[in-house]
């Protein structure tokens, strides 16, 4: 591969190769130095980002950061690019591309035509060179809509993933929690669990656990029960009945082996949940989580910093129309994102997942080993709710008692809605209304003694078990 | 009461239905003021991530944990993980994982065991030295005495400080330990800054990798499993391990069908 090289001054800067120079201009990144791949000062790192402004996106269909022959997100990325619809930018570098972005004349429809021309390096490049005011208004002008049993992803909605884990899955633990949600207006991207096991048995209890209750109460929402691809299907060819498919994806095909996931693996799951027809307004059935620093964990990186290989499993993604797509931002621990990194990173994460046309949703999130607090949080939350995310978590008092982590709670749904006249999903506005739980779509009602929602805790789901 | 004042603490109550705590540790049923956190509720928060935070950034007294402890023999290895600091340790997990040169230098001039020693101890400070101090070493004196009837060839305990799992995998070898128990404190997480965990490793080698392992959590008194079920579990876990030459995901499909009890508390 070629040699990149940059003046800065009286001095040059040298990058091996087009991954050489992605890494070098990728801001500063707790994984990447992990890795001994981030710039080596802070100038370096300018320098090579004044090089990546002058490469012509072009450049990215000659030359891949992870091999054609031994990568199958690479072939995926590169056999079905959409020559015709990368013709608006084609004759651009990546610094004109991010001024083509910023541009009044450059809107939604302008956005959503472009996505499929575009390759998963060619937004991890522009990203590199943008801050989070560029990344904020570029995401805020892209829409993307999707629907199963409601509509998603609408210009001035705000969704939210309902997620009442419990450490045993204990159905009325998980009950509790899910009435909790439900009573501060949460639950409209989806409700999902995360299992305590990849049990089989327990996968399919849950699945029925939540169909009750959404056949029950008449929500115009969706389950998903987070559990393996395989076991999903598994649950399915057992009669489950199974909303969405879920899966965790990297941006290589190695991380998606250690995973244990394959692309044929994630058709087959696809076809299965479409021909179970239990969507009423449409039919994207695959939720997948990503996150920087996986394919680093994995020791599958091929060289190519967190935050590219990230934008990967964005083209891995969008192959399969899904429902939701999030980053689990700050989950994986400091030695990847640390401190403000992770508020950078959830911009970048949304930013270009909308670019490549995903409905982008974050789990804006921290652990305890993480130099980060609610504060940092707050401020990620608030920027991602100016930028449009699509969706966010909900969990009780921002603390998952399963997976130890802090994430957002549905307080934090609420202020987010408020602050920014943001609605859920129009089906979801009206069932809340008619609940008496949230008026126009923002303001919480006072909570009642008796709420018909408190009986959904003495279900007993066993009855219900073929 | 004030009219005012009464009104002012009616924003902020608890939900009808916070009762339902009983279900779950969730944090449910909080309370709203408009559509925000309440104020009580908010700084209980602050307060268990400050525990955990703390908790986290906690240095390991090794020496007055070595005076605490109920030990095989009577030398203790004082070892220190390559990670020179907390922030090394956190930023840099590969360094956590092996000796500093001195340690190993430490471990290398014993003379070896005349026969291999079966099990060796190891305390290691992990994510939180303050599970090691709050409960190692009551946990170390039931393990000692559950294994007190069978015929265990121990080696001297080592402590290590800013130490992560695999670094049982360096001193076990050093030691020429046919297993290793490592005794770790755990990631804080809100509701209990202070859990540790056991982590078993037959025939330890560096490279070996989690799924080799088998891993007792949650250990804490109180709120936790007890140190007596701890060290039941954990000596049936050594003597299968002596037994059939194993750790890891083999053992444990084995152990969870003999003790169905433990297989949830030890996914």
């Amino acid at each position: 591969m070629p040699e990149f090289v940059h003046t800065v001054g009286a001095r040059s800067h040298r990058f091996a190769d087009l991954k050489a120079l992605l890494a070098k201009a990728s801001p500063a990144r707790a994984g990447d130095r992990l890795a001994g791949i981030a710039a080596s000062n802070a100038e370096e790192r300018v320098a090579a980002q004044m090089a990546l402004a002058e490469l012509p996106l072009k450049t990215f269909l000659d030359q891949s950061v992870v091999d054609y022959d031994a990568d199958d997100i690479t072939r995926l990325s590169i056999d079905s690019h959409d020559t015709a619809a990368f013709g608006p930018v084609a004759h651009l570098t990546v610094g004109d591309f991010r001024n083509w972005l910023l541009a009044y004349e450059t809107e939604a429809a302008e956005l959503a035509a472009v996505a499929p021309g575009l390759t998963p390096e060619m937004a991890a490049a522009v990203s590199k060179i943008m801050r989070i005011q560029d990344m904020v208004l570029v995401a805020r002008k892209i829409s993307v809509v999707t629907r199963f049993r409601n509509t998603l992803g609408l210009p001035g909605c705000l969704s939210n993933r309902l997620q009442p884990n419990h450490p045993t899955d204990d159905v009325k633990g998980i009950a509790a929690s899910l009435l909790d949600g439900l009573l501060y207006g949460c639950g409209d991207a989806v409700i999902g669990i995360n299992p305590a096991t990849d049990n089989l048995q327990q996968v399919i209890r849950l699945n029925h656990l939540l169909a009750d209750v959404i056949a029950t109460y008449a929500i115009p929402t969706q389950s998903c029960i987070l559990t393996h691809v395989t076991t999903t299907m598994q649950a399915m060819a057992q009669g489950a009945p199974v909303d969405l498919v879920f899966q965790s994806i990297g941006g290589s095909e190695a991380t998606n082996r250690s995973f244990g996931v394959t692309q044929s693996m994630l058709s087959e799951a696809a076809a299965m949940a479409r021909a179970l027809q239990r969507g009423s307004v449409g039919d994207n059935v695959m939720y997948f989580e990503t996150g920087q620093g996986s394919a680093l964990s994995a020791n599958a990186y091929h060289g190519v910093d967190q935050q590219t290989m990230e934008v990967r499993a964005y083209g891995l993604a969008r192959a399969f129309s899904p429902l939701l797509v999030n980053s689990v931002v700050g989950f994986i621990g400091p030695e990847y994102l640390n401190g403000r990194e992770i508020i950078r990173a959830g911009i970048e994460d949304h930013f270009c997942g909308k670019l490549l046309g995903l409905p982008m949703g974050v789990d804006i999130c921290y652990t305890n080993h993480a130099d980060a607090d609610q504060d940092d949080m707050d401020t990620l939350l608030t920027l991602l709710g100016a930028a449009g995310v699509t969706y966010i978590m909900g969990v009780p008092g921002a603390d998952d008692i399963m997976l130890n982590y802090q994430s957002t709670s549905f307080h934090d749904a609420l202020y987010l809605r408020q602050l920014l006249n943001l609605k859920p999903a129009p089906e979801f506005e009206d069932w809340l209304a008619a609940g008496c739980i949230v008026s126009n779509g923002i303001t919480l009602q006072p909570a009642v003694e008796n709420h018909r929602l408190l009986q959904l805790v003495e279900m007993d789901n066993n009855e219900t078990l073929p | 009461m004030t009219d005012d004042a009464k009104r002012g603490s009616e924003i902020g109550r608890p939900d009808p239905w916070h009762t339902l705590r009983s279900l779950t540790a969730a944090r449910i049923g909080l309370g709203r003021a408009g559509g925000s956190l309440p104020t009580r509720p908010l700084l209980e928060f602050q307060l268990a991530h400050a525990r955990a935070r703390d908790a986290v950034l906690h240095e390991l007294d090794a020496a007055a944990l070595a005076q605490s402890l109920t030990s095989p023999s009577d030398d203790i290895f004082q070892l220190h993980s390559a990670a020179g600091d907390r922030a090394a340790f956190i930023a840099r997990p590969d360094c956590g994982r092996i000796l500093d040169d001195t340690s190993r230098k430490l471990l290398e001039k014993r003379t070896a065991a005349i026969t291999p020693y079966d099990c060796a101890f190891i305390v290691a400070d992990g994510l939180s030295a303050c599970a090691i101090e709050h409960h190692a070493a009551g946990l170390l004196a039931a393990i000692f005495e559950k294994l007190a009837g069978d015929d265990w060839r121990l080696a001297p305990l080592s402590i290590v400080r800013q130490g992560r799992v695999a670094i049982g995998d360096e001193i076990g070898a050093l030691l020429q330990a046919r297993m290793t128990v490592l005794l770790i404190g755990e990631r804080p997480g809100l509701s209990a800054p202070d859990s540790l965990g056991i982590y078993l490793t037959y025939d330890p080698l560096p490279g070996r990798s989690n799924a080799e392992r088998n891993c007792i959590s949650n250990i804490r008194e109180p709120g936790g499993l007890s140190y007596a079920r701890g060290a039941h579990k954990l000596a049936y876990l050594m003597r299968e391990s002596r037994r059939r030459h194993l750790s890891g995901i083999d053992l444990k499909e084995q152990a969870a069908a003999l003790d169905d009890a433990g297989s949830a508390e030890n996914a």
